[in-house]
Order: structure tokens, then C-alpha cells, then sequence
């Protein structure tokens, strides 16, 4: 397509990109920057059915005349991003110079709420982008060999975990882990253990929804690969049956190379769903022993009664970042190809 | 001819029944907590709308949408149901208008103890009263010969025994959800030792010594004795597992006391089931309890029509003496006209034996999600106490920086 044609042809989208993706990012870029402004408030006599105490509460007026100088807030660079519930470089630092082994300075570092994330983020992406492409590819080669009449009923159920909304998959599950439920009563009696629970240890948490992420994930895999494998041309597969290559080199010399720019697509989004991993911690009530990025966001915004937008944004940026970091190998090699494709 | 009769008495009861409001105009939007007393106050002033519009949400994530809703304008809501703890972010933003002028004029029935007052302003009027305080089973006590547990220390021992005799793997339970019900623990178990959460006149921190160890402490013995799964039981789920028989003894809400006495489930589980004050801890004479007021708010940006309307409507429930008489067992009202019944005894042991109010501070909604969060590793077993506290405090510190606080 002429570089001129293309411009036209793209134009709409990257409007709205602009104005739904770029322009909020922006904004959040902005809030990200400043804190809120240094809280005037006042002690004043509080009455309630228990009784009366002096005690302090904001004074509004005040506020309100702080906040219309500047709606903003106030200005703090970098202070969010590098505060204890963020980078904390203070932090980290004063464990460096305190710690005696790597060991115990990496434990402290953890045991930060930022690195917590972070370590379950990277952990649920490792795990789960390679067993999707693997499983997803299995299933789609799997499929395609079977006679076609029963291929539709097979496809529809292989994608039902796509279907099924992330929040209630989750919560089926949840239940069935429960102690008492069909799945986590079972292990009990296996293991012979009636204090084993799986929503109490971490480690097994973190099984769990890494487990449920593969199932809920691999569909998507699957759908795409079984897409290309109808367009891998017969001829040379009939050619390399006939020159006796096993089913196993007709894959790895024949299939996959042909579908590999399909292979490098559901591994970038892949990459990019799991880095935001979110609903199977909510689903899964899993808040204690495991935290996302995403959940970080979310807990500031909403799980306590002050809303904290500058930290809220702080983590999106990063996140934002992450996610760039991830997908640079990919894209640069994306990138390569097209350079030498031309 | 008798379908208009039936017809004509039935609205000249309508009527009569429904005269004393008269709201001629405005339209009420209510959010609203979901629980069974809060159910019936909204419906008590339904019955007043007039010609009012009547709108009304029941969400047990009421406190996410509250602070987004009420700060448009016009605001989503016309009023919002709080508690001590919610009405803080409506007052840090000021959200709420005083309601003076509306008392004086339209709230005749509403007792003087029912205003929450901040600066001389009426603020919220008040028109339930709730804590949270143990629940036992009378016959797994009895077969054991164990007296009903008067401070936490008795619980531990007593769920010990229950579980060594075999009856219960699992004989405690309470609230240990981690985020905001867990704090929640925490803060009754904190203010049970006798602790200040904040230094005096600051917003500086004040949990990272010998108190706060002993009440972490203290959680993580009775959430040894609790269901392997409590990081992920809220009230909800514990009042089910108290309705499957597998806990004889539990911390629970006054207000969800209704519920568990009621008809359904197992009766000889509901017959044994009894209620009794909150406890105490570590040898303190006051209960490891906080006492909450639920009442209701009218939104600043929010029309005067409208905020008129609202407060004649939620002032009928809130000064109602037939659904005080009605619903007696579903709370404990703070309205006139309520006899308190066998329900009610949780809160009222609580107020007789000096249980704090939940503190109404503007920073402690930033230092009760430091420790829902903060507190989860130390009863896993991976953190020590000193370490958990420290981590909450700093946690609450970048917080309140953050929030200009501090």
C-alpha cells in the first residue's frame, strides 16, 4: 500500500486513538506529577449518639481557596514515583548499606509493595505466555487432525474459557478450591492434611491463578494458530511426506516456520494481557498473598476512602513502561524484518 | 360496584396513611449500604415520597462509588446512608451540607441524640447504633462445661478446647478478609489494648510498639483457630459457615444478628445460637469493639428542591416509631419509641462497658488501608510483628505525604 493510501486509511483510527489513548495517557503522565495539597484542618467539638470529643477535622474553606489557586495540586516531581510505595530508592539504598548478605537485602526489597507487584506481575507473565503459545499451538495442531464433522462441537467447547468472563471463570474456581469445596477437600484428604488450604499459602495462590490464567488464556492461542495452520500450503507438506519427514519435522521445518509472524503476534498480546493481570486476583479474593501492578491501581484509587490519583497515575506510567520494556525484543525484531522485507 | 369500593377505601386509607408528608416535588436518590435494617429505613421513607421520584442503591461497595458520585455536579445521589468511618472522605471533601435549617424545620420527631454535630453543624442524623461482639454456641458450650468467654484470652482457651475434644476443627471465626475487614479487626483489637493509633495533635503514626505487637499477636492465635481460608472471609461468608455448624464461637456485626436468628437454616444451630458482649483483651477493661453509627447525609451539590425532598423523606424513617416497633430485631435503633430485645444485647453491652467510637479522624481512612494491606504477612507467618507494623507505618507515611498530611 502507498505510504500516501495508508495515511488516509489510518487517519480515523489514529484520531481516536489519539483522543481516547493518547491524550488520557497524557493526562495521567501530568497527575502523575503532583500530590495533593498539604491538609489545613482545624480541631472542632464532634457530637455523635457515643458522646462529644474535640477532635480535628479539614478545614474546607481553606481548601477550597488552596484548590482554586491551583486545581492541580501541588507540585512533586518525581516524589511519588520514588516514595516508599513506588521505586522507593531511599529505601532500597538504606537496605543496601544495612543488610549483611544479597539474601536479606532481597528480602527487604520484596517485601516492598511495588517489588511485590512487580515479582508477581513478572512471574505471571513467565509462566503464563509460553504455556499458552505451547498449549494453544498443541491444541490447534491437535484439532486440525480430526475428522471435520466433530470439529465445530470441539472448537466451541476449546473456546469456552475465552467466553466465559474472566471474573465469573475465577469464581467458579474460587469455590471449588474453597476448603470445603469439591477440588481444595479433595487435596485435603490426599495430602492427609486438614490445615492445607489453598487460598492461605502464597505459593499455592499463586498456582492457582497461574494455572487458571493458562486455561483462561490459551483459547485466544488457539483460535489464532488453528486460524494460520489452514493456510500452510499442502504442497510441500505432501512433498515432505513423500521424502519420509516425520510428523515432528513437518512441524518444525514446514509449520512453524510459515506461521511465524502469527507465533510473535499472541506472544506480544499475550505478554501485554498477562503484564496487566487483574481480575483473577479479585475473583480469586487473592489480594493478600498476591498483587498485580493492575491491583496496585486499582487499590488506590478505590479500595480506601481517600482516593490517591497521583499514585494511582504514578503506577500506571510504570506500568505503561513495563509493558514497553517486555515488548522491546519483539518489536525491534518486528521491526528488523520489515526493514528487510522491503 | 365492590371493586370501587374496595378501590375508593383503599386509596382513602392511601391517603390518610401517607398525609403527614405531602413532598410535593424534587426527586430522591439514596445510596445506601446493603444490609437488612438499612433495607427497611429506605423503605420506611419510600412510604413518603408523595410525588417525589424515588431512586435508591443498596451496594456493599457503596464506599467506592460514594466519594466519585457526590463530588459531580449535580451529584449522582441526593443522599448517602454513612458511618462514622464513611463520613470522613464526604467531610474531607465537603460533599455534605449541614442540615440545621432542615432539622429545625422538618425533623420534629428526630431526638437530639440522633445529630451528629462537627463545629456546631448538623451534619448527619443518626438512627442506628452498631459494633461488632461475640456470638457463642450455647450447647457445644454446655457438653463442655466451658463459661461464656469474657476477654479474648478466654475465646483462645476456649476454642483450644473445643478443637481438642474433637467437636470442631475450626471452632472460631470472624472477619479476616484482607483490606478493609481485617483492618477492621486490627483497630478493635488495637483500641482493646488501650492504643492511639496517631500521636497526640499529629497525623504522625503510633501502632509500631509493645500495643500493636501484642495485638497482632493476639489476631494471629485466633486466626489459628479459625477456617485455613479467613484472609478471604468477610461477614458474609462467616455467618455461612456459622449456619453449616462448623464454629461455635465468633466476632460478628450486632447487625447481621437478624439474619443469623431467623427461620431459615438449621434450627437447633439457631435455637443455641446466642449473643453476648464484645470482649476484652490483654487485661484492659474496655471491649476490643468499636461503636459505629449508620445515619444519613444529604449531598452539597445537589439542588435545594431536591435536598428538601430528600431529608422530609429519610426523616419520616428516621423519627418512625411503628418501624422501630416493626423491626426491632434487625437493629439497634437509636430512634424514639425502641424497646431493645434479645438481638440488641451485643450493643448494648458494648455502650454499658465503655466501648470507644470508631475514630472519626480525617487521615484514618489512609492507616486503615495501610493495615488491611500491611498485616496479611505477619499472620501468614512470613513476616515478624515489628516488621508488619513497620511496614504499615511506612506505608501510611507515603500515603499521607502524599495526601498532604503529613
Amino acid at each position: 500500500m502507498p505510504n500516501k493510501t495508508f495515511f488516509w486509511f489510518f487517519l480515523p483510527t489514529g484520531l481516536a486513538m489519539i483522543l481516547f489513548i493518547g491524550l488520557p495517557i497524557i493526562s495521567t503522565g501530568i497527575q502523575s506529577f503532583y500530590a495533593q495539597h498539604d491538609q489545613v484542618v482545624k480541631e472542632v467539638k464532634k457530637c455523635d449518639p457515643f458522646g462529644c470529643t474535640v477532635s480535628i477535622v479539614v478545614d474546607n474553606e481553606e481548601t477550597t481557596k488552596l484548590r482554586e489557586a491551583k486545581p492541580l495540586g501541588k507540585f512533586n516531581g518525581f516524589g511519588t514515583y520514588v516514595d516508599r510505595n513506588h521505586l522507593a530508592i531511599d529505601e532500597i539504598k538504606k537496605f543496601w548499606n544495612e543488610t549483611e548478605s544479597f539474601g536479606a537485602f532481597v528480602d527487604q526489597v520484596t517485601n516492598l509493595p511495588f517489588y511485590k507487584a512487580l515479582i508477581f506481575t513478572l512471574t505471571y507473565c513467565l509462566f503464563v505466555t509460553p504455556n499458552v503459545l505451547l498449549l494453544g499451538f498443541i491444541i490447534a495442531l491437535s484439532l486440525n487432525a480430526v475428522a471435520r464433522k466433530i470439529r465445530g462441537p470441539l472448537i466451541f467447547g476449546t473456546i469456552l474459557p475465552m467466553i466465559v468472563t474472566p471474573l465469573v471463570g475465577s469464581l467458579v474456581l474460587f469455590w471449588m478450591i474453597d476448603s470445603q469445596g469439591i477440588i481444595g477437600a479433595n487435596i485435603q484428604n490426599l495430602m492427609n492434611d486438614p490445615y492445607l488450604s489453598l487460598k492461605s499459602s502464597k505459593t499455592l495462590t499463586w498456582i492457582t491463578i497461574i494455572i487458571y490464567g493458562i486455561w483462561h488464556h490459551s483459547p485466544f492461542a488457539f483460535v489464532v494458530f488453528y486460524a494460520a495452520l489452514q493456510t500452510v500450503p499442502q504442497e510441500p507438506v505432501e512433498a515432505a511426506i513423500i521424502d519420509g519427514a516425520s510428523r515432528f519435522q513437518r512441524i518444525k521445518h514446514i509449520v512453524l516456520p510459515h506461521i511465524y509472524p502469527v507465533v510473535t503476534f499472541v506472544a506480544l498480546i499475550s505478554l501485554m494481557d498477562n503484564f496487566r493481570v487483574f481480575e483473577p486476583i479479585i475473583g480469586f479474593s487473592a489480594e493478600g498473598s498476591a498483587q498485580s501492578l493492575s491491583w496496585l491501581i486499582y487499590d488506590n484509587l478505590v479500595n480506601e476512602e481517600v482516593i490517591l490519583f497521583g499514585s494511582a497515575a504514578a503506577t500506571s506510567m510504570m506500568t505503561i513502561v513495563g509493558i514497553a520494556i517486555l515488548l522491546a525484543p519483539v518489536l525491534i525484531r518486528t521491526w528488523k524484518e520489515f526493514k528487510t522485507a522491503r | 360496584m365492590r371493586k370501587i369500593l374496595v378501590t375508593l377505601l383503599f386509596l382513602l386509607f392511601g391517603t390518610s396513611a401517607f398525609a403527614d408528608c405531602n413532598i410535593k416535588s424534587g426527586s430522591i436518590n439514596i445510596l445506601a449500604n446493603d444490609f437488612p435494617a438499612l433495607r427497611t429505613f429506605v423503605e420506611t421513607s419510600k412510604q413518603c415520597k408523595g410525588s417525589a421520584d424515588f431512586k435508591v442503591t443498596h451496594s456493599s461497595e457503596h464506599n467506592k462509588i460514594a466519594v466519585p458520585a457526590l463530588t459531580a455536579n449535580p451529584s449522582e445521589f441526593s443522599a448517602r446512608i454513612a458511618a462514622n468511618s464513611s463520613i470522613v472522605p464526604l467531610m474531607n471533601q465537603d460533599l455534605i451540607r449541614p442540615l440545621d435549617d432542615l432539622v429545625k424545620k422538618y425533623g420534629k420527631g428526630i431526638q437530639d441524640s440522633q445529630l451528629i454535630t462537627i463545629d456546631g453543624k448538623v451534619m448527619a442524623v443518626a438512627f442506628m447504633a452498631n459494633t461488632q461482639h461475640l456470638y457463642y454456641r450455647e450447647d457445644v458450650l454446655k457438653d463442655l462445661g466451658i463459661a461464656v468467654p469474657k476477654t479474648y484470652e478466654e475465646v483462645v482457651a476456649a476454642s483450644e478446647k473445643i478443637r481438642a475434644s474433637g467437636k470442631m476443627q475450626y471452632p472460631y471465626a470472624a472477619a479476616y478478609k484482607a483490606g478493609w475487614n481485617l483492618a477492621e479487626e486490627f483497630v478493635n483489637m488495637f483500641i482493646g489494648h488501650g492504643g492511639e493509633f496517631f500521636k497526640s495533635g499529629s497525623a504522625q503514626p503510633n501502632i509500631n510498639n509493645a500495643k500493636g505487637v501484642a495485638t497482632l499477636n493476639m489476631l494471629k492465635k485466633l486466626s489459628e483457630l479459625s477456617n485455613p481460608d479467613y484472609l478471604t472471609h468477610d461477614s458474609e461468608a462467616i455467618k455461612v459457615e456459622w449456619e453449616s455448624g462448623n464454629v461455635a464461637l465468633m466476632t460478628l456485626w450486632a447487625s447481621r444478628s437478624g439474619t443469623l436468628l431467623d427461620d431459615e437454616g438449621d434450627p437447633n444451630i439457631t435455637k443455641a445460637t446466642k449473643l453476648t458482649g464484645p470482649a476484652t483483651v490483654g487485661g484492659g477493661n474496655i471491649p476490643a469493639a468499636t461503636l459505629w453509627w449508620d445515619g444519613f447525609t444529604l449531598a452539597k451539590n445537589r439542588s435545594d428542591a431536591d435536598a428538601e425532598a430528600t431529608f422530609r423523606a429519610l426523616a419520616h424513617a428516621a423519627s418512625n416509631k411503628k418501624m422501630v416497633a416493626d423491626a426491632a430485631d434487625q437493629a439497634v435503633w437509636l430512634v424514639e419509641g425502641f424497646v431493645p430485645g434479645p438481638k440488641s444485647i451485643g450493643v448494648i453491652e458494648a455502650v454499658k462497658m465503655g466501648a470507644k467510637p470508631y475514630p472519626m479522624l480525617p487521615q484514618m481512612g489512609l492507616m486503615h488501608g495501610a493495615l488491611g494491606s500491611e498485616i496479611v504477612e505477619f499472620l501468614q507467618g512470613k513476616e515478624s510483628a515489628e516488621q508488619a507494623l513497620k511496614d504499615v507505618e511506612a506505608a501510611y507515611i507515603s500515603k499521607a505525604k502524599e495526601q498532604g498530611f503529613l
